[in-house]
């Protein structure tokens, strides 16, 4: 791995950003208005409901770590799609550049686009609602982290899937998020889903990192065995998902479709 | 002199087709060699190769010594390729671009280098720039830059005065015959612009559905086919029944 090249491709993405207001203005916009709707969803279930009575901040600290989650992913997404969009495709894979590099560089890219969203939604929690997600204490650290672990490992499997299958492969992109949402137990609990879907849901990282968010905003405690579970499950999918990319960037030389994209 | 670049039968079959079939050829150092054919008759395809895009279905390709299969990465940082098909990221400014591919390619001393280029390609006035803004003379030769960025020992060229006007088109022809004889670099030239072809090139292949059907100096071409120029012996080989197939 070269360190030069990886900062080289994160150059090119941060030059982006930085030559466009309105690019950091659509980073920073979107999570803030998540927030704060779901600061007032939030304030409203506080008065009315009496499962989340004894934290307020529940419902809120699950949304901002949700949006962490979809930042990551479509922001890596949105680095792959870039290169298409701006018919420089076939200009990076041309260069000397190993698909290690060019994951690694992505995902510290994602990182920086993500946090440059997500911190202004976090300063504003604080004023507007009295909530602070470092509420969660050390444990947000290992949340966070197996959030943007498995966002990035969403990002490199849609990837995988317009190196093999091309611009067509966009829309998929921008679902997938969506797709996978209801299972990631995100605002309730996975005992309100039905049996078959809560398989489903055990089988990825997302229903423990938020169960544990919930158990320790609402019972203030710690369960290990939950980060644990989520670590492993996503050491396990992110591994499946960069053996994909190489399988796709070698189908996609063998099916031609690293030209048609290019061109 | 000897051969920076070595292809031996290759071919590429996708599931339907044989898009390029047994083909072989060299190029040697501080050569130009011209690459010719109608759509379709696997130009892409070959270059694609070449450039590692594409998985050959058979043969070999050598570069510098260097099998490209087994070398990939190492090949890809002596080789660099131009087309109008590919552009450069349209909101960074030129300089932007040269500093990201410097890096991208591992250059030392890249300032000096893009000074250089800057210089030779008189990019002076274009560098603080947006890519995306500038015009098809300028762009292409903001292309030309980074295609030169990492002083590449072979570099392919598809249709590269392809929308210039002639002043800009002459300019990038000269400067690419001075810039080749100075480095001693190899250019495999893929173009329908037969004078340019004629201008350039020391040899030329002709290809038709995926096969070489002749080489030669464009001299010995036009003689052997007893046409005027290079433009008739193309529309003569192309309009050709599979004779060579």
């Amino acid at each position: 791995m070269n360190l030069i090249r990886i900062y080289g491709l994160f150059l090119r993405h941060f030059y982006l950003i930085t030559r466009s207001f309105p690019r950091i203005l659509d980073l920073i916009y979107w999570p803030t208005i998540q927030i704060t709707l779901w600061g007032f969803i939030s304030n409203f279930f506080a008065t009315y409901s009496t499962y989340y009575n004894n934290a307020v901040g529940v419902i809120l600290t699950c949304a901002i770590l949700y949006d962490f989650l979809f930042r990551t992913s479509i922001g890596f997404n949105m680095l792959f799609l870039e290169e298409i969009w701006s018919r420089n495709f076939t200009n990076l894979f041309i260069s000397p550049m190993k698909i290690s590099e060019i994951i690694t560089s992505l995902i510290g890219t994602a990182l920086i686009r993500a946090l440059i969203g997500l911190v202004p939604a976090i300063l504003l929690t604080s004023p507007l609602f009295g909530i602070s997600i470092l509420n969660l204490g050390v444990s947000l650290f290992f949340l966070f982290l197996s959030l943007y672990i498995f966002g990035i490992t969403l990002g490199i499997l849609v990837s995988a899937g317009l190196l093999r299958f091309g611009p067509s492969f966009e829309n998929i992109a921008w679902s997938t998020m969506f797709l996978i949402a209801p299972f990631g137990c995100i605002y309730y609990p996975a005992d309100i889903l039905p049996d078959f879907f809560q398989k489903v849901a055990y089988s990825m990282p997302l229903v423990y990192v938020f169960e544990e968010a919930r158990r320790i905003l609402v019972e203030q405690t710690v369960n290990i065995e939950n980060i644990y579970f989520a670590f492993m499950l996503n050491i396990i999918y992110l591994t499946v998902a960069i053996s994909l990319f190489y399988y796709s960037f070698n189908q996609a030389r063998k099916k031609g479709t690293l030209i048609n994209i290019g061109e | 002199m000897t051969d920076l670049v070595e292809v031996k039968n290759l071919k590429k079959n996708y599931s339907s087709k044989e898009a390029v079939k047994n083909i072989s050829f060299n190029i040697k150092e501080n050569e130009i060699l011209g690459l010719l054919g109608p759509n379709g008759s696997g130009k892409t395809t070959t270059i694609g190769m070449l450039l590692g895009l594409l998985k050959p279905s058979g043969g070999e390709i050598r570069i510098d010594n260097m099998i490209f299969e087994k070398n990939r990465i190492e090949i890809l940082s002596k080789i660099n390729f131009i087309s109008p098909y590919i552009e450069l990221p349209k909101k960074l400014t030129v300089k932007q671009n040269l500093t990201v591919y410097g890096k991208l390619y591992n250059i030392d001393n890249l300032n000096e280098r893009i000074e250089y280029l800057t210089e030779q390609l008189r990019l002076e006035e274009l560098l603080d720039r947006i890519t995306g803004e500038l015009s098809s003379g300028q762009k292409n030769r903001a292309s030309l830059a980074k295609a030169l960025i990492n002083k590449p020992k072979v570099l392919f060229l598809d249709e590269p005065t392809a929308s210039l006007d002639p002043e800009i088109g002459d300019f990038v022809r000269s400067f690419l015959e001075t810039y080749k004889q100075e480095n001693k670099i190899s250019i495999l030239l893929a173009s329908h612009n037969m004078n340019e072809v004629s201008r350039l090139c020391k040899s030329v292949l002709m290809m038709k559905n995926g096969l070489i059907i002749d080489e030669g100096t464009p001299e010995f071409l036009i003689d052997k086919h007893g046409r005027k120029n290079l433009e008739e012996v193309f529309l003569k080989l192309s309009r050709s029944e599979n004779e060579f197939n």
